[in-house]
């Protein structure tokens, strides 16, 4: 059983309350990422590339560039951030002898995560419009997506949280799982360019493929059957990642 | 204390605590403790203020109860001018002030502290023994652990001591000392004299390193005879007994570690 209520609110609000106070700082990111690399990859480097399956390369990674940007979010939010808390500001024991329970922390940060994710989503999609590369009003879409998506980075990241040894060991998701889920997601080029054992693998363990496939047919906007396997997939992985993260840190957490 | 607090399960036996079982009502309980842990977990991404206000929304506070609570508290623990600062910049003694006005927030009926005063110079120690002093005059329920029997004697109406998880006595400070360790001591160093002498009488004397310890109810008498045989070679000196002798001649002074 999971102990959830309402409480899991005063979480969350703490980490939005923490996330306002240095927000300059924290709005960066969606406003330069998008921009960097839509100069170089979509611009620059796309001069070469004529067009992706008929799509213009800057449209092509419009959506990557999105699915990407909530992918880290979220996971670096519930992985070092969450561990920083939980471990070395000690935020989790203060919290828990309170009336919220363990389980309310644990959902409260992967929701925050997905809030973050959302957030950045959020921001970027104006930049994207002005550079033309997705259409409205489909593309509005990507905002709600965005949490679904953030959810399920959250809970595969707070799984990581509730294993690792130490905030250092945390690099090994980092660089072995999600950097490579960067390049191989059909992320900067369609992933029937792979051998074909690759894309299923790509299909059946890589959760970003599935993001950026949801994300493109809504931001050309261009819908596919294959498109509700992939919602599928997402819903029943984040639910997955969400009860095992909890459970996980209860393990860890309840001495 | 970690399972007093509905944190750790129990490991055995039935506990209650404000006559609510730990196991099946956790919440209920929690929201009516004060908690002041040993360790400072307070909230680094927020100033004083919204720590007290932060906290307050876990307990379900409404946010203007909690900011009233939260302006009384600060002043309560004279930290009105800090309101703004970030956790950081507080000193060690600010910082236990604001755990114990945040551990005040929900205005609890039993009010947990463990080890309140560790590691503060002693302007610090004061002024908190000062404000426990005082909620403790209001009638509020103060439960504190600590290694300092000086603040034990000081704080405490009733007194357990534990070693090793097992609890070796209890009672008033007062009545400790008077039952375990007399009234007074009487301290001298330890020469073959002062040993001689001491046999001569019958007297009962601890070691204490160098020095012999005489608990008695007869200070001046035992300090005389002492006086008499080594007035210019040891210094004799004769004090209240302390809860601090009561600790060691019931733990032993091996170290525990």
């Amino acid at each position: 059983m999971i102990d959830i209520t309402a409480r899991v609110q005063s979480v969350w609000r703490r980490n939005w309350d923490a996330f306002l106070r240095t927000y300059r700082v924290n709005f960066i990111p969606p406003f330069v990422e998008p921009v960097l690399y839509l100069l170089a990859l979509g611009f620059g480097l796309g001069t070469y590339i004529e067009a992706v399956d008929g799509i213009p390369y800057p449209v092509f990674i419009a959506p990557a560039l999105v699915s990407i940007s909530v992918m880290y979010s979220a996971f670096f939010e519930c992985t070092y951030s969450s561990f920083v808390r939980m471990y070395y500001q000690k935020t989790f024991d203060a919290i828990i002898a309170t009336p919220v329970s363990i389980d309310e922390v644990i959902a409260g940060e992967m929701l925050w995560g997905a809030t973050r994710g959302m957030i950045y989503a959020t921001l970027m999609l104006p930049v994207l419009l002005l550079f033309g590369v997705v259409a409205m009003p489909s593309s509005l879409l990507l905002i709600p997506f965005a949490f679904l998506a953030g959810l399920l980075f959250a809970g595969i990241a707070m799984c990581f949280t509730a294993i690792t040894p130490s905030i250092d060991a945390l690099n090994y998701p980092s660089f072995l799982f999600i950097t490579p889920m960067f390049l191989f997601s059909g992320t900067f080029f369609p992933l029937d360019l792979l051998p074909q054992p690759i894309q299923y693998f790509a299909l059946a363990a890589l959760p970003l493929t599935h993001v950026v496939a949801i994300n493109r047919a809504i931001t050309l906007p261009a819908f596919a059957p294959l498109n509700l396997f992939s919602l599928a997939w997402i819903v029943v992985a984040a639910v997955f990642f969400f009860v095992l993260a909890i459970r996980l840190m209860r393990r860890r957490l309840i001495v | 204390m970690k399972m007093i607090q509905c944190i750790s399960p129990k490991t055995g036996g039935t506990l209650e605590v404000l006559g609510m079982d730990v196991e099946t009502r956790q919440r209920q309980i929690k929201s009516r403790l004060g908690v002041v842990p040993q360790e400072t977990n307070l909230d680094p991404d927020f100033s004083a203020y919204r720590n007290l206000l932060v906290y307050a929304r876990y307990f379900g506070i409404p946010q203007r109860e909690a900011e009233r609570r939260a302006k009384d508290l600060l002043a309560f623990m004279q930290l009105d001018e800090k309101r703004d600062v970030l956790i950081d910049k507080l000193s060690g003694g600010m910082k236990r002030r604001l755990i114990i006005a945040r551990a005040l927030v929900n205005e609890p009926e039993l009010l947990i502290l463990d080890e309140p005063t560790i590691g503060l110079d002693p302007q610090a120690r004061h002024l908190i023994w000062e404000k426990l002093r005082s909620l403790r005059a209001e009638g509020n329920t103060l439960v504190l652990t600590t290694h300092y029997l000086d603040e034990a004697e000081r704080l405490c109406d009733r007194l357990v001591i534990m070693d090793h998880g097992k609890i070796l006595v209890e009672g008033a400070p007062a009545d400790l000392i008077r039952e375990h360790a007399g009234n007074d001591v009487v301290e001298v160093e330890r020469t073959k004299k002062a040993v001689a002498r001491l046999d001569d009488l019958g007297v009962n004397y601890d070691l204490a390193g160098d020095v012999l310890q005489i608990f008695t109810d007869r200070p001046n008498d035992v300090a005389r005879e002492l006086l008499e045989v080594c007035r210019h070679e040891a210094a004799v000196t004769v004090r209240p007994a302390t809860l601090e002798d009561v600790f060691l001649r019931l733990t032993g002074r091996s170290l525990r570690e």
